[in-house]
């Protein structure tokens, strides 16, 4: 039988999957925010935009290529083709807006959101579409009689490199640059010469993809994909990235992993069916008490 | 505009109100049980509306929860009347103090914050709710509550729709006059000032927290009130009732109604409840409401972000 330590390891393993899916969603929103003041609430329809991707291009790929090269393949693409989405949401309907009351470019946001899910939906007629890898569930390394399995090593691995390759990129290119200049004053980096819309337009491009990888992770991890899939991960994403202190890129990360943890912890000690509440009742308690989240600075409302 | 034409406008605006009013009371005499209850449908989305009107018209702030309030209201109503038996007419002044204290504890954690925060703990905060009344054994799980008892007022028992018609009537007329007084008091002065320029609303000498808290706890109240009957007039109240779609069509009819205007937002309302009754047989239309919602939405922030029928600017 499992002991309490076994099961505690066993969850630390799950939450941290979960987790991975959290941080690479609340890069994307951590991100824009940071950039635009926006909640981007289409950001969670966009990563099951990208799942969707990730399995038709899998399933297109079929016999050709298969395991983990057909899946790394098609992850790439749905990252590729999310980008793109992110890209022209951003440019069709939030870019008219920019200027624009905070309020309505907020409720031009949930018409997109309301666009894409229910494009999806009507698409996929409300039904959940499946995703066999092919890969062996039941190899892995076994740590007393508990499994962890190749497919959560990888893909943890996998969002572990596409972190490293973003803060990489964020704190070591111009461009990553450009996008923390404008993040601190809009107005002066246009006057040092940076082309704002143009940055802009390339933080939902990452952004987008990033939320893709997680789609995409969780097609193989979970299995099957469909149409809502973006809705609780829209809000936990938000969660992780206040958790780590809103516009901040570590504390979207580790507000992610903290919170896949927690979730995790709470799914076995108060059962899954209340781990949602847990999830938002947390965002509640830490808006309360440590608005600006473990890594983020203090900051006064500018407006 | 001279003063004549001025006193004209408004003899004849009365006048049409008076006579829309007119027709509302004498409709159930000509029409059948079906029509009353799709106009009983119409006024309960009006309740909602003016009530999260009074949130996001009046105060600029983006509520994507509206539905755990009246999700609030209905379940407190129905707990109490079926588990210790209250009558209903005294479960009302509990969920009205229930929404308000629930209001509180959302609105003062996120409001001394971004505004803009609230808009997701909101939708965070709904979710709580529907998962919370979907796993107590008090609240019924997911079948909800069945069997609630029907009220009596003035010693007849409110039991035909005929009767919940009237009932919501009223209360769609009380909801007007509070909203209405609300608009042109101090207060709702104050509260325009916010949604139109706070910084500006703050250098006045306006608590803007404390008031959009106000704004917030009285949306929420109006919105338990209309849950209270809501749950009385339905008799059984499940958990599905109170989803995202449900807020997001009464944030809908809000905003493109015309935010903050309240004739707007009455038609918004009596627009999206039935808006799917007409179109009801049509399968296709039916699917794809929300996707035409969403870019109708996308559309008027571009191009009319006021909503489609706005407020006139008041001139100083």
């Amino acid at each position: 039988m499992f002991s309490i330590w076994e099961l505690i390891l066993q969850q630390l393993v799950n939450g941290l999957i979960l987790g991975s899916f959290y941080a690479l969603v609340a890069l994307g929103y951590s991100m824009v925010y940071g950039i635009i003041k926006l909640l981007n609430f289409a950001h969670g329809d966009i990563y099951m935009t990208g799942a969707f991707v990730c399995l038709s291009v899998f399933a297109a790929l079929g016999n050709i290529v298969s395991g983990w090269t057909g899946i790394i393949l098609s992850i790439l693409v749905a990252m590729l083709i999310s980008g793109i989405l992110g890209y022209i949401v951003q440019r069709v309907a939030y870019r008219p807006l920019l200027g624009a009351p905070r309020l309505s470019l907020l409720i031009t946001a949930i018409g997109v959101s309301l666009v894409i899910y229910n494009t999806v939906m009507v698409m996929t007629n409300s039904q959940p579409m499946f995703f066999t890898s092919g890969l062996d569930n039941a190899a892995g390394i076994r740590i007393g009689s508990i499994l962890i399995t190749y497919i959560q090593l990888v893909l943890l691995a996998m969002s572990g490199v596409f972190m490293l390759a973003l803060n990489f990129f964020i704190g070591r290119t111009m461009a990553g640059k450009a996008m923390r200049a404008i993040a601190l004053d809009q107005d002066t980096s246009r006057l040092m010469g940076i082309n704002v819309n143009r940055v802009i337009g390339m933080t939902f491009v990452l952004g987008s993809s990033l939320a893709a990888v997680a789609g995409g992770m969780a097609c193989v991890y979970y299995g099957n994909v469909q149409y809502n899939m973006g809705y609780t991960i829209g809000i936990k994403a938000f969660t992780s990235a206040v958790i780590g202190g809103i516009g901040s890129i570590p504390g979207a990360m580790l507000g992610g992993i903290l919170l896949g943890l927690l979730e995790a912890m709470g799914t076995q000690f108060l059962g899954s069916q209340w781990k949602d509440v847990f999830a938002f009742g947390l965002l509640i308690l830490i808006l309360i008490f440590r608005p600006n989240g473990l890594l983020g600075k203090t900051e006064i409302e500018r407006m | 505009m001279g003063l004549i034409d001025k006193l004209d406008n408004k003899v004849s605006k009365t006048i049409g109100s008076l006579a829309l009013l007119l027709v509302m009371v004498l409709l159930p005499l000509r029409v059948d049980n079906y029509v009353q209850n799709v106009l009983w449908n119409a006024m309960f989305y009006m309740l909602l509306a003016l009530g999260l009107n009074v949130i996001v018209g009046y105060c600029g702030l983006c509520d994507l929860g509206y539905a755990a309030k009246f999700a609030i209201g209905a379940y407190t109503t129905g707990v109490l009347m079926k588990s210790f038996s209250w009558n209903f007419w005294l479960t009302l002044p509990v969920s009205m103090l229930i929404s308000a204290i629930t209001a509180a504890i959302v609105g003062g954690a996120t409001l001394k914050l971004r505004s803009d925060y609230l808009a997701i703990v909101t939708l965070g905060f709904a979710e709580i709710v529907r998962i919370s009344v979907r796993n107590m054994s008090i609240t019924g799980s997911a079948s909800g509550l069945i069997a609630i008892s029907r009220p009596s007022l003035f010693g007849i028992r409110l039991t035909r729709i005929t009767h919940w018609y009237y009932v919501f009537l009223v209360l769609v007329l009380m909801f007007i006059f509070i909203t209405y007084r609300i608009r042109h008091s101090r207060f709702g002065r104050a509260l325009t000032y916010i949604r139109e320029d706070e910084d500006a609303a703050q250098a006045m000498g306006i608590n803007t927290t404390k008031y959009k808290l106000y704004a917030y706890i009285i949306g929420a109240v109006l919105g338990g009130i209309t849950g209270s009957f809501y749950a009385v007039k339905m008799t059984n109240i499940s958990p599905t009732s109170f989803d995202f779609t449900q807020s997001a069509n009464i944030l809908l009819a809000v905003i493109l109604g015309g935010m903050g205007k309240i004739p707007g937002v009455i038609v918004g309302a009596a627009f999206f409840a039935i808006f799917p009754e007409l179109f009801r047989d049509i399968p296709i239309i039916g699917e794809m409401r929300m996707l035409f919602f969403g870019i109708l939405l996308i559309v008027v922030m571009i191009t009319r972000p006021q909503g489609l029928w706005p407020e006139r600017k008041q001139r100083m």
